[in-house]
């Protein structure tokens, strides 16, 4: 029971992150049917950029907010550069260019940093919490909750803010939403920087548990890839739940059957829901039209 | 028609962008993986490699001829690194090779080398790459065997006998994970558990749990290099092990020690060289002078630790000087690859070099030091 | 595509493979020149899933992976003659191929690239955990094909660059060829009508699933014949061949060419294969180099390189 219960911290810990990242997706996903598979780098920058404004001597919360506002920065920037002037490009176009920025984001992040694993310090401390036989870190709590607070962030921002409509409207039909006044270009911008903030934030909370070194962003995307897919691209319940799910996935695989094959079970489970439900667990549906 | 035309002049143009073979004197041939999944090894090595020659070069170079380095980066891809050691041969035209990071890269270099008759010092830790011996292929490091061998004997003096492993899924922590299982037996231990994760886990507490609920298992063995073994051992301190902790020679640099934090190091003990002990090591020891040399000027120049990895690159430079300096004739690989052969008591960081016909790698099990983790800092274990 | 330009593409191809050796200043360069052939092998099957039948797959490099295991693995556990395993691994491919691409092909857009994803992570975690059989991580060696000794016999001397350029380009030729009949071919035409419009196509008679599965499948063994060739040519193999980011650069390969086109497929495994080789000037700025090329290319040339400059140089506009 101790052992389930430690299965189930650890994967709530794993899949938060996995959330994060799907969160990412999500915001972009619904501004312009993109999928940005450099939003792992985002999580890398705002580690990094932590790391480096820390041991420079700046206190921790203010590193991170200057990673956050620095990796948004940059989210704005690749919106500006290269998914704006590609705008109605095919799918695979599309993701060869944010591939493409992916490796330029971390080219010049080991010429500017370097290529070691840095850290800095949990928020509080390192002491585990025993619960029930099983122990959880603090920082496991900061994860978890972080997700939860973007989550709802995000939930209330689409369904009770104006602008968060004009997102949505802007990814339902681009050309009504113009015609009835919204700045798309301006959703772009916004969504871009959002969804490189939210990225940075994922990246200054899960830093003390995984450490961070600059080609730590390819994996993240790949799993936040799989958990917004898994969960239906373009609904953050979806990337929250996607994200969990895929995290205790992989926890219980690894604790009950191999760990060698715990990222196998994962994706042989992404695949079965995906031939019964094509859109996802909660993705919406769409018909094609000649 | 005419763009056709064009695409040939382009292609054209594009290779012979490409030749452009040095001038200098003594062609030395490099290449590690600087980038990629494997940086953690090829990074310090590139560096290690290019901070030599500059300090070689300024001093005169080998018998008043400067060492001219091609280094290319294989980003840890075997095809590429055949590619680059293809290019090294026949383009660079280099008299040796010295990298491979991984084993992987190493095999793809070997066959090109050994085709060419070139002489290559390999940095991975496989035992095929040096057995059987291959007339052209040296390398640096211990073998993963030894380390398991040194590792397992220092349990048996605990009167550990049952144990339980977990390992990396890279190539480094699997190629160990595998000797390890194979010599385990030879030593009296039993292997209880036996978990892995992948390279780029975040939390490894179910495996651990699983290992600390398996009943008898009296220690833990973490065969890995990168965040793994750090991430390890912050876990096994969450879950409160009361059993002592193993990692490998793939984490042996003070970085590690900062990244899994000190507390949950505290008792830690691994396989190491001198490096790590370099402010330690008594003066009269054989690795005191070269042990602190590198250590200052890699920290001076970079202002990073030194790994056990550079070391590897740090011996095999030293290895290919010497063998340069004895053959006399710079251009000819042959007589480089004899003399390195003839090799005989040549003092690296790893340990004490002495090649034969039959032995390409030539040390012993002594150039391991046990390692243990004590309030923050390497202490060998006597 | 007429009669005419197929032989026309087919004449270019095969022209720039016999001549190019002439310019060779080393060996060096037979190397690079197989490697090109290999790719471009690989990447014209993905002109036939991605350029004709208008489908994603971010996984082929499982395929390859299958490919180079099959030449690895059957000489040495069935002994099977290496030639007869490149056949065995295409099979496999093709075989696999059919049974998952049915139900993953009713998949659209991105769920269809994290579907193929899927499988090719599953294929080289296979490759990586099962060490007693493939080695790990660390590779295993392949047999040797035997040919060149055999053709030394009979008093031709080749190197194994040479020998090597030889036979990739000789098979690529043929992929070429193959794809370029497909191409005019009723299967290539319908093909050619989903990849417009699913629906539409299925309203004038085209099987569609039928279509995309076929495109899938002669895709898979394109890459498995890659795969195999990479394997005997480097007489050894480890699963980086069958890893997310050999599926990614041969995508990219045939967008950046020109996915439409088998020539330009060819240009496009041209120019990835030869970049990394041209950027080591650039020593630690490669890798932003490179992806900076990437993405300016899909932002200026969205159409691909090849499609992009034949274009202006016929001074027409669409």
């Amino acid at each position: 029971m101790d052992a389930l219960l430690q299965f189930l911290f650890s994967g709530l810990t794993v899949g938060a992150v996995y959330a994060l990242v799907a969160l990412g997706f999500t915001i972009i996903y619904n501004a312009s049917d993109v999928v940005n598979f450099a939003q792992g780098e985002f999580v890398m920058l705002g580690g990094m950029i932590t790391v480096f404004a820390f041991e420079a001597g700046l206190p921790l919360p203010l590193a991170a907010l200057l990673a956050i506002l620095a990796t948004s920065a940059i989210g704005v920037g690749l919106n500006k550069l290269a998914i704006e002037p590609a705008r109605g490009a095919p799918v695979v176009s599309l993701i060869i260019i944010t591939i493409g920025a992916s490796i330029v984001i971390r080219g010049a992040t080991q010429l500017i940093f370097d290529k070691q694993l840095h850290r800095f310090p949990s928020f509080s401390g390192d002491d585990p919490i025993h619960v029930l036989g099983a122990t959880i870190l603090p920082q496991s709590l900061w994860v978890i909750g972080g997700a939860l607070a973007v989550f709802v962030g995000l939930w209330v921002f689409f369904t009770r803010t104006l602008t968060g409509k004009a997102v949505l409207a802007t990814a339902n039909n681009r050309v009504a939403a113009q015609l009835v006044g919204i700045n798309t270009g301006w959703v772009m911008t916004l969504s871009f920087g959002l969804s490189a903030a939210i990225g940075a934030f994922a990246g200054v909370l899960v830093t003390p548990i995984t450490l961070v070194g600059y080609d730590v962003g390819v994996a993240l995307a790949l799993k936040g890839f799989a958990a917004a897919m898994l969960g239906g691209m373009g609904n953050p319940k979806g990337a929250l739940v996607g994200g969990l799910l895929l995290g205790c996935f992989e926890a219980l695989t690894a604790g009950y059957l191999s760990s060698q094959y715990k990222e196998a079970v994962a994706f042989i489970v992404i695949l079965g829901v995906l031939f019964v439900m094509p859109q996802g667990l909660f993705g919406r549906k769409s018909t094609e039209r000649v | 028609m005419m763009s056709k035309t064009t695409t040939a002049l382009a292609t054209l143009a594009a290779l012979g962008a490409l030749s452009g073979a040095a001038q200098a004197e003594i062609r030395l041939g490099v290449s590690v993986s600087a980038t990629g999944p494997a940086a953690f090894l090829g990074d310090p090595e590139a560096k290690t490699i290019e901070m030599l020659v500059e300090q070689l070069n300024e001093a005169g170079g080998i018998n008043g001829e400067e060492i001219a380095l091609t280094l290319y980066d294989d980003g840890g891809d075997p095809n590429k690194a055949r590619t680059f050691a293809t290019r090294l041969v026949e383009d660079d035209e280099v008299v040796a090779i010295l990298g491979g990071s991984t084993t992987g890269t190493t095999m793809s270099i070997l066959s090109v080398a050994e085709d060419e008759g070139i002489p290559f010092i390999s940095l991975a830790g496989a035992i095929s790459i040096v057995d059987p011996v291959r007339a052209n292929v040296f390398k640096t490091p211990h073998t993963d065997r030894m380390a398991c061998e040194k590792i397992f004997t220092d349990m048996q003096a605990q009167g550990i006998t049952k144990i339980g492993m977990i390992s990396g899924t890279d190539g480094f922590g699997a190629s160990m994970q595998a000797q390890c299982k194979e010599v385990a037996g030879d030593h009296g231990i039993e292997i209880l558990a036996d978990e892995t994760y992948g390279p780029q886990d975040a939390d490894m507490t179910p495996q651990l749990t699983r290992i600390r609920n398996t009943d008898g298992v009296q220690a833990v063995l973490n065969p890995g290099f990168g965040q793994g073994p750090a991430i390890v051992t912050r876990n096994v301190a969450q879950l409160g092990f009361e059993i002592p902790l193993y990692q490998s020679h793939g984490v042996a640099s003070d970085a590690f020690i900062e990244l899994a934090g000190a507390e949950a190091a505290e008792g830690l003990r691994l396989p190491g060289t001198a490096l790590l002990i370099a402010d330690k090591l008594a003066e009269d020891d054989p690795q005191y002078k070269v042990v602190t040399a590198y250590t200052e000027a890699y920290k001076a120049k970079y202002d990073q630790d030194v790994s056990t990895f550079g070391g590897y690159a740090h011996d095999a430079f030293a290895l290919i000087v010497d063998a340069i300096t004895r053959a006399g004739d710079s251009e000819d690989p042959q007589a480089i690859r004899d003399a390195l052969e003839a090799t005989s008591g040549l003092v690296g960081t790893t340990g004490t070099y002495s090649f034969s016909p039959e032995d390409h790698l030539g040390l012993d099990l002594s150039a391991f030091r046990m390692l243990e983790i004590k309030d923050g800092d390497w202490l060998p274990v006597e | 595509m007429t009669g005419r330009n197929k032989w026309i593409s087919l004449g270019v191809l095969a022209l720039l493979i016999a001549l190019l050796p002439l310019f060779f200043p080393s060996g060096y360069y037979y190397r690079v020149g197989a490697l090109i052939f290999v790719n471009a092998l690989s990447v014209v099957g993905l002109v036939i899933l991605i350029g004709y039948a208008g489908q994603i797959s971010l996984g082929h490099a499982g395929f390859a992976g299958i490919g180079a295991y099959a030449c690895a693995l059957a000489p040495e556990h069935l002994g099977l003659h290496p030639a007869l395993a490149v056949l065995l691994g295409a099979v496999i491919s093709g075989v696999m191929a059919a049974l998952i691409g049915k139900p993953i092909l009713r998949l659209k857009g991105y769920y269809l690239a994290v579907a193929t994803l899927g499988f090719g992570i599953l294929v080289s975690m296979v490759l990586t955990n099962e060490r007693a059989l493939t080695g790990g991580p660390d590779g295993m060696n392949v047999a040797d094909l035997g040919l060149r000794s055999l053709l030394r016999d009979m008093g031709w001397r080749l190197s194994g660059g040479e020998f090597w350029y030889m036979i990739c380009g000789v098979v690529l030729l043929v992929g070429a060829w193959l794809a370029l009949n497909l191409f005019d071919s009723p299967s290539g035409r319908a093909m050619r009508a989903l990849h417009g419009s699913e629906v539409a196509a299925a309203t004038v008679g085209v099987d569609v699933p039928r279509q995309k599965l076929r495109a899938f499948v002669i895709s898979a063994v394109y890459a498995s014949v890659a795969g195999s060739l990479l394997a005997l040519q480097n007489g050894y193999i480890t699963p980086d061949v069958a890893g997310f980011m050999h599926s990614v650069e041969m995508v990219t390969m045939a967008v950046l060419g020109g996915v439409g086109s088998v020539l330009g497929a060819t240009f496009g495994a041209a120019i990835l294969t030869l970049l990394p080789q041209v950027l080591t000037v650039f020593a630690e700025y490669e890798q932003l180099v490179l992806g900076l090329v990437m993405v300016l290319v899909m932002i200026f040339l969205p159409q691909g390189l090849l499609p992009s400059i034949a274009r202006r140089l016929k001074g027409r506009d669409e």
